[in-house]
């Protein structure tokens, strides 16, 4: 009899021990996966250095090694520590702080061993480490009609990634504002110009990709750029918009003021107004 | 004072001399801290020999290592690293594969030192007791954190892991990792003896896996000589691997096969009557190297 009970006894004790050891492990792995999930996302300020995976790759892929912070020669990297929201371990750097210099030969690429900064990078102009977007203009100097330009001067990939726009200045009536304008296509991410901003707050910013862009839906089509590809209208063919315009000159909305070349006589009707020749319709 | 009021490890310095008596403890010590200042030399005085940490460190340009327990982790979260990665791992597991396993934990590991001075420190204040946990934990954590890192697609464990936290914080810059190291030492000093390292540390378990393989191991050759004055089991964090090979459980032969034996070689030290020594898996001639010296078989 004693050894039957010691047997459910020790049963009994087995499946207590083994029930207490699910409970306790599945509680931590649960605690662990909402960690996980939770530092999966990139804070605002932390850009990823050149070559980074997409977020949810690179938390995956980077072992938390800081070679890129070691071979980085200007010493701009950090790993993040464990009370930093992001995932400990892994390099970023803050663009206000100390901005990517875009080494032409990117070391910190070179020296990741496991493709997490992707090695296939092997020009710094086409890395994507953010956008710069212009978040304030209420208090970016250009908009307030100054030539700072400061965001466009100091740019790696001026002309390009930030242009100057001229647009007419509202509040004086005779001068032009140039907006600075970022090209997210050409835009690295390395941070120069909000690091140059003068504003004592940043008024250009760069932020992760995820977070400074927008995505159009699938099936949208832009017209004029289909008109392009088409070669011809796609729809109701366009009506030449017609302007009074002196003898000779002619007016394209996108293309400004040109000279008219003198109508060849043989085409060209004669009882027609001369503003209608030019007409396709 | 009666022999039993001794501390562990006092006869065999009776025996051996101070130095005999704590010659693995002092190799293991400079391992430990030398292995981190190689390290640490580097953003201390820009000699830079080792470059990274124990997830993956490049030394003088031409040899990576890289830990396999990462690596793992990470392609279990879907992510191929490259060559360099691949060949570091090979040459980690081919080093643990000769030297055991777990000596990752004695002689590498710098949480070891803090846990070690937890153990220390709470043999010396006398605190006893503690919770029972079965020391088969750490591989459920273990497989937690493969099943979580699958799932969520990250390596997770490497977010809370206090092995890297601490050798990363040391070189890169601690933040707020001191309070887990500290949340540890206080775990082991208080509530639990050898609670991080012998219970909890998937880090361990995984070596541990390496170590069911691994060539070095504590051999006893002399095993015949032991006086049962328990100084190894005192000083040992793993206890449970001592005793089948010293008491021939089950036929088992004069070597500690049990693969969380971390070869720290402390049982060595203490051991006035030169039960252990190092040796290989499979071992051969100790059998007249230990009948030497006057044993009593028991």
């Amino acid at each position: 009899m004693s050894t039957a009970k010691s047997r459910t006894g020790s049963r009994r004790q087995f499946l207590v021990d083994s029930a207490r050891l699910a409970c306790g492990v599945s509680l931590f792995g649960l605690g662990m996966g909402f960690y996980a999930r939770h530092a999966k996302a990139l804070p605002p300020a932390a850009i990823r250095p050149p070559g980074a995976l997409p977020e949810s790759d690179f938390s995956a892929a980077c072992i938390r090694c800081g070679l890129c912070v070691r071979d980085c020669p200007y010493d701009i990297l950090h790993l993040a520590k464990p009370e930093e929201p992001m995932s400990t371990g892994t390099p970023y750097f803050v663009a206000r702080q100390a901005p990517c210099e875009m080494c032409e030969d990117i070391p910190c690429v070179k020296a990741c061993p496991t493709g997490a900064l992707d090695h296939s990078l092997t020009d710094i102009n086409k890395s994507k480490m953010g956008v710069a977007v212009l978040v304030d203009h209420e208090t970016c100097l250009n908009y307030l009609g100054l030539r700072c330009d400061i965001c466009y001067r100091v740019c790696p990939v001026i002309d390009k990634a930030i242009t100057l726009e001229p647009q007419s200045n509202e509040r004086t009536g005779r001068h032009t504002l140039f907006i600075p304008v970022v090209h997210s296509d050409h835009c690295t991410g390395c941070g120069k110009c909000e690091k140059a901003c003068p504003t004592e707050v940043a008024s250009i910013k760069v932020f992760p990709r995820y977070m400074a862009k927008g995505q159009l839906s699938e099936h949208y089509r832009l017209g004029w750029v289909e008109k392009e590809k088409a070669g011809s209208s796609l729809v109701a063919p366009d009506v030449e918009h017609k302007y009074n315009m002196p003898e000779g000159m002619k007016y394209e909305f996108d293309k400004g003021l040109s000279k008219v070349p003198p109508p060849e006589p043989s085409g060209s009707l004669p009882g027609l107004p001369k503003a209608l020749q030019g007409d396709k319709l | 004072m009666s022999k039993s009021e001794l501390r562990p490890g006092a006869e065999a310095v009776l025996e051996k001399g101070w130095l005999g008596a704590h010659k693995w403890l002092l190799m293991r010590r400079t391992s430990q801290i030398g292995i981190l200042l190689l390290f640490l030399v580097g953003p201390w005085f820009g000699w830079w020999i080792v470059k990274g940490n124990l997830a993956y460190s490049y030394t003088l340009g031409v040899l990576p290592l890289t830990d396999p327990y990462v690596l793992l982790q990470s392609l279990v979260a879907g992510q191929v690293p490259h060559k360099l990665a691949f060949i570091g791992v090979a040459i980690v597991i081919g080093f643990y594969l000769l030297f055991g396993g777990r000596s990752f934990c004695a002689w590498v590991c710098p949480v070891n030192l803090v846990t070690d001075l937890a153990g220390w420190l709470r043999a010396r204040l006398g605190i006893k007791g503690g919770p029972h946990v079965s020391r088969q934990v750490r591989y459920w954590i273990l497989a937690a954190t493969f099943v979580v890192g699958a799932v969520t697609g990250t390596i997770a464990w490497e977010m809370l892991n206090p092995v890297s936290m601490l050798h990363r914080g040391l070189i890169f810059g601690m933040g707020l990792a001191w309070a887990v190291i500290l949340a540890i030492f206080l775990f082991d000093l208080f509530v639990m003896r050898q609670g991080w390292c012998g219970h909890f540390c998937p880090v361990g378990a995984f070596y541990s896996l390496i170590g069911k393989l691994s060539l070095t191991r504590i051999r006893l050759p002399n095993r015949e000589a032991c006086n049962d004055c328990m100084d190894c089991f005192a000083v040992c964090p793993e206890q449970q691997v001592i005793r089948p090979a010293l008491k021939a459980i089950n036929g088992t032969g004069p070597v500690i096969l049990e693969s969380n034996c971390t070869n720290c070689g402390r049982c060595i030290d203490v051991c006035s009557k030169d039960v252990f020594r190092f040796g290989l898996r499979t071992g051969g001639s100790d059998s007249n190297l230990g009948g030497v010296a006057g044993a009593t078989p028991k």
